[in-house]
């Protein structure tokens, strides 16, 4: 019943047996441990959830582990390196980005995504690069903020996962005879990727 | 050197680092051995006898521990209701149904197993037959003849009715009025929605006999002082941890029966148990906020001085009472006089039951319904007879030298000032230029231009015990460690609101500590004092009132100290960022941080009638509510064709006294401003006529997002509360009392020339494109 899955998080590879529909924010939360990814909600509007497989932002809860197989996962604790803050951490503590912190975590990895793909970002792109995350304490104005702070120190290598997610995504619902929301997205992102040459 | 004061300074805060790292511990992240997962089943009727609940095939599922229904569990009781009126209907609810339900969502059994997937799928296999009854989904319909009945103790589903004010003065102002309006508003039902969702963990442990529970709560003695009565367990075998909470905003102001749940299943099974709400569930386990119909006129004169207010308040609690359910609805009575001087004031408020989740504390809690229906009226009455509402509102505002102010509603004001917030706002609007735009702009072409104004009061600083069920005060402990770092413990239990760093603010500027050398802690009862938790904007309004005290005495302790050490008296000491000196001989000093080290470690050095240590821990009892204000100005635009409302300029500016944390100050604003905007423009909850939400996840109920918000211009005025310490009023509900009325008059006033005099809320696109279609204008 239990499959076999290799996975990179945060840099450290290893490999874990999981049941086939145990869903990605399980895995990093339960079995590996990585509480910093949280769960909002059950049908992938809140965004709380969210990381980067292969180098593409990813609601987790939309995912199943199996499906992330051999990917390489950055999530919130892998955003700071050798205890410097992300741009984006930095951003959110000086522009006091959060108040209660639950949807920080999702909004960062948003964010970063949102960074990588646009550098230099105006806020009505901000806004609308935050369209798949709630937050129900800060009204937003200062997560536009800190999201503006961090692109005004923006260096690429902040953001540099290899991959292709959207390609990955499919090809795993594929391989697992899934019919997933995710494998849907995974479709509409390599449709942008392609767009976006 | 300058030492920069923190007080008034822009600070990052202390909570931060652990937040921004994944690092902080959350209910759901907390791991212990051995432990077990529950999931409640719960009820899909809104209305029946329970006939018959199986559970056999749910206890032989795999990974399933137990399976209770209500009478495996005991409990000494149901559910609190701390602040039960007097006359009020028997409508607490039972952890478990014992024989009815009365909402969806109503819990039946519990499912304990080894995983999260393993309990969730043991759920789905409980069977229960129900002898179905009728649904009462409208408040109005409840209270008439024939309306099915909900709690057989209750007939006619009315759970209380009050008075406030003079009905006969206030019949007699209408009598003498030269122009009267009326509306009636619908206050619709709100989902809190914090991110994170209610979540429990207890862990019972046989060999000392301890409970431990951690909760996503606000309280966290008042959960222990219930739970334990609830379980029957001495109160000191109960430790609530309250860790990371993420968001309340006044649903987790309460004593639900899930924490009673898992703590009895711990106890039984004898291993730890946790239960994580999910988001679906929560849109029926967890209260609702609002729910009033509310029926108001405004008696006015020639001159537009208003000369009476009279309403009626129809309140719906729904199917039981928690903590505040039936007290939300009587605070929209108590602030009935807004900012204004108004004479003549009768209020008839009606609480009834229905078969929908129970109404009780959301953000504001019961203020924002009777704010908004004072300020919808006051811009129908102005522009009934012609008045530009900001003049309106001048016109009646209560006077600067009138305060300490008691209004007809019997309440008063601490301190106020409201013409220069108004004229603060005005002036940043550009209010003239701004009309001028508007009557361009709607003169003819795409668009519409509304600009709608608010005038807020609020009551804040929960609360003066007498006024608060006898729970207002709150307390403090400020403690020196040998070292000279400083630990704050503090009774109220933030949760976003940031007091880690405001209340290391205050003690780093009144003990001369940097503030890296100050922790705040909170929400644990084995480490801190008693105390009653995070709402009703009282945080530093009154938990910085016991700080303040606290840190009185632990720097008078410490002047005697240092008197000592340097050879004066404690009135010649002078005390100056952290270092004790002798007035006159600046050279003979000691630091604070010497001090505290004496304290302790040096205790030898001490005089017989000193006590070793340097901490001290007070209580703080407010004389009065603090009563914040002021004026929040909307302009939005409508497209003619589509009926999209787009909010362009929100211009807030409170009046909160004194501000701590300029930056936290300006969070709370943005946060608060965007709950009352998402109930203007995009949130309700709505049900079938079977008491089905049909806004039953976060697809359906539009929560506000990023986009579609414009960048909110904020102002300040100070006007210090006299009731507290640090003269602060409160910032936390501001935003949400001021900016849905001002939103909605927005809208009304782009619409009025087509005879619009109100709109329901959520003001959706379809609502507005219906009524430039000519449709209904209501």
């Amino acid at each position: 019943m239990e499959r076999s899955i290799e996975m990179t998080v945060n840099g450290a590879r290893g490999h874990r047996e999981v049941e086939p529909r145990l869903l990605l924010v399980h895995f990093l939360r339960d079995t590996l441990g990585l509480t910093g990814t949280h769960i909002g909600c059950d049908t992938s509007q809140c965004g709380a959830c969210t990381v980067a497989v292969d180098g593409e932002i990813v609601k987790s809860c939309t995912v199943f582990a199996v499906q992330a197989d051999g990917a390489d996962v950055l999530t919130v604790e892998g955003l700071a390196k050798d205890d410097q803050l992300h741009p984006l951490q930095a951003g959110f503590w000086e522009e006091h980005g959060l108040q209660c912190g639950f949807c920080t975590p999702g909004m960062l990895m948003a964010a970063w995504g949102l960074l990588k793909h646009h550098p230099n970002p105006d806020e009505a792109t901000i806004r609308e690069g935050l369209g798949g995350n709630l937050c129900r304490c800060t009204g937003y104005e200062h997560i536009v903020n800190a999201v503006q702070h961090a692109a005004q120190r923006h260096r690429p290598e902040h953001y540099g996962v290899e991959g292709d997610t959207a390609a990955r995504v499919v090809r795993e619902a594929e391989r697992y005879g899934l019919e997933s929301g995710a494998a849907a997205g995974g479709t509409r992102l390599a449709d942008r990727a392609e767009r976006e040459g | 050197m300058a030492v920069m004061r923190m007080m008034g300074a822009r600070v990052k805060r202390a909570e931060d680092p652990r937040l921004i790292t994944g690092q902080a511990t959350y209910v759901d992240d907390v791991r212990l051995v051995d432990l077990l997962y529950a999931v409640v089943a719960r009820s899909p009727i809104a209305h029946g006898r329970i006939k018959r609940i199986d559970t056999a095939a749910a206890r032989a599922a795999p990974g399933v521990v137990a399976v209770y229904t209500a009478q495996d569990l005991r409990f000494a009781g149901p559910l609190p209701n701390a602040w039960s009126l007097s006359g009020v209907h028997i409508s607490r609810s039972d952890p478990l149904c014992t024989d009815k339900v009365r909402m969806v969502g109503d819990p039946i059994a519990l499912v304990v197993a080894e995983s999260r997937y393993a309990a969730r799928d043991a759920a789905d296999l409980i069977d229960a037959d129900y002898e179905e009854l009728p649904a009462v989904v409208d408040v109005e319909r409840a209270l008439e003849p024939g309306a099915p009945t909900i709690w057989d103790n209750a007939p006619g589903n009315q759970a209380y009715r009050v008075e406030v004010g003079d009905k006969g003065e206030t019949d007699a102002a209408f009598r003498k009025a030269h122009t009267t309006v009326s509306l009636r508003l619908v206050n619709q039902r709100l989902i809190p929605n914090p991110m994170e969702t209610r979540g429990v963990v207890a862990q019972w442990e046989p060999g000392p006999q301890q409970l431990t529970v951690w909760s996503s709560s606000q309280l966290s003695h008042l959960l222990r002082t219930n739970l334990a009565a609830i379980l029957e367990l001495p109160e000191h075998r109960v430790r609530v941890i309250v860790p990371e909470v993420g968001g309340g905003f006044g649903c987790k102001l309460n004593v639900y029966g899930e924490e009673a749940l898992v703590a009895r299943a711990s106890m039984l099974l004898k291993r730890p148990v946790k239960w994580i709400e999910d988001r679906r569930e929560s849109f029926t386990a967890t209260i609702h906020g609002r729910g009033q119909v509310d029926y108001v006129e405004l008696a006015v004169d020639a001159a537009g001085k208003i000369l009476g207010l009279r309403c009626k308040i129809i309140a719906d609690l729904g199917a039981y009472a928690r903590i505040n359910t039936e007290v939300v609805p009587t605070l929209s009575n108590l602030v009935l006089s807004g900012s204004y001087d108004i004479p003549a004031i009768y209020s008839e408020l009606i609480a009834a039951y229905t078969t929908l989740p129970p109404t009780d504390a959301y953000r504001g809690a019961g203020r924002p319904e009777g704010v908004h229906l004072v300020e919808r009226i006051v811009d129908a009455a102005a522009r009934e007879i012609g008045m530009d509402p900001a003049e309106f509102r001048r016109t009646n505002f209560v006077a600067k030298d009138k305060f300490p102010f008691t209004t007809k509603t019997g309440v008063t004001y601490d301190s106020g000032d409201y013409e220069p917030a108004l004229d603060l706002a005005l002036e940043m609007a550009d209010y003239p230029r701004l009309r001028e735009a508007q009557r361009r702009i709607n003169a003819g072409g795409q668009k519409l231009m509304g600009i709608g104004l608010t005038s807020y009061i609020e009551l804040s600083g929960f609360s003066p015990s007498g006024a608060g069920g006898g729970i207002g005060w709150e307390s403090s402990t400020v403690r020196f460690e040998p070292s000279g770092k400083v630990t704050v413990l503090t009774g109220i239990s933030p949760h976003g609101q940031g007091q880690e760093t405001t209340f290391a603010q205050i003690v780093g500027d009144e003990l001369g500590v940097p503030f890296d050398d100050i922790v705040v802690v909170h929400g644990d009862t084995a480490r801190v004092p008693y105390g009653m938790g995070t709402y009703g904007s009282r945080g530093t309004a009154v938990g910085g009132g016991a700080l303040m005290k606290a840190t009185d005495r632990v720097r008078e302790k410490a002047k005697r100290i240092a008197a000592h050490l340097l050879e004066a008296s404690a009135e010649d000491i002078l005390f100056d960022q952290g270092r004790l000196s002798v007035k006159g001989a600046p050279d003979r000093v000691v630091t604070i941080q010497e001090v505290a080290l004496t304290a302790y470690l040096r205790a030898d050095k001490l005089p017989q009638e000193i006590e070793p240590g340097l901490e001290a821990t007070a209580t703080f009892e407010p004389t009065n509510f603090t009563w914040p204000f002021g004026t929040y100005i909307a302009v939005v635009e409508i497209d003619r064709e589509t009926g999209d409302v787009t909010l362009q300029r929100l211009i807030a500016v409170d009046d909160c006294g004194r501000i701590i944390s300029p930056l936290l100050v300006a969070g709370q604003v943005h946060g608060g401003a965007v709950q009352g905007i998402g109930q203007a423009l995009y949130e309700g909850a709505q049900f079938d006529e079977n008491g089905q939400l049909l806004t039953g996840t976060l697809m359906d109920y539009a929560l506000p997002l990023a986009a579609g918000l414009p960048r909110f211009e904020l102002g300040h005025t100070e006007t210090p509360s006299p009731v507290n310490p640090l003269g602060v009023k409160g910032i936390g509900e501001a935003g949400t009392i001021a900016a849905t009325p001002a939103v909605a008059n927005a809208v009304v006033d782009a619409l009025a020339h087509l005879g619009v005099k109100d709109i329901d809320m959520p003001i959706t696109s379809e609502k507005v494109w219906r009524i430039l279609q000519g449709g209904t204008t209501q």
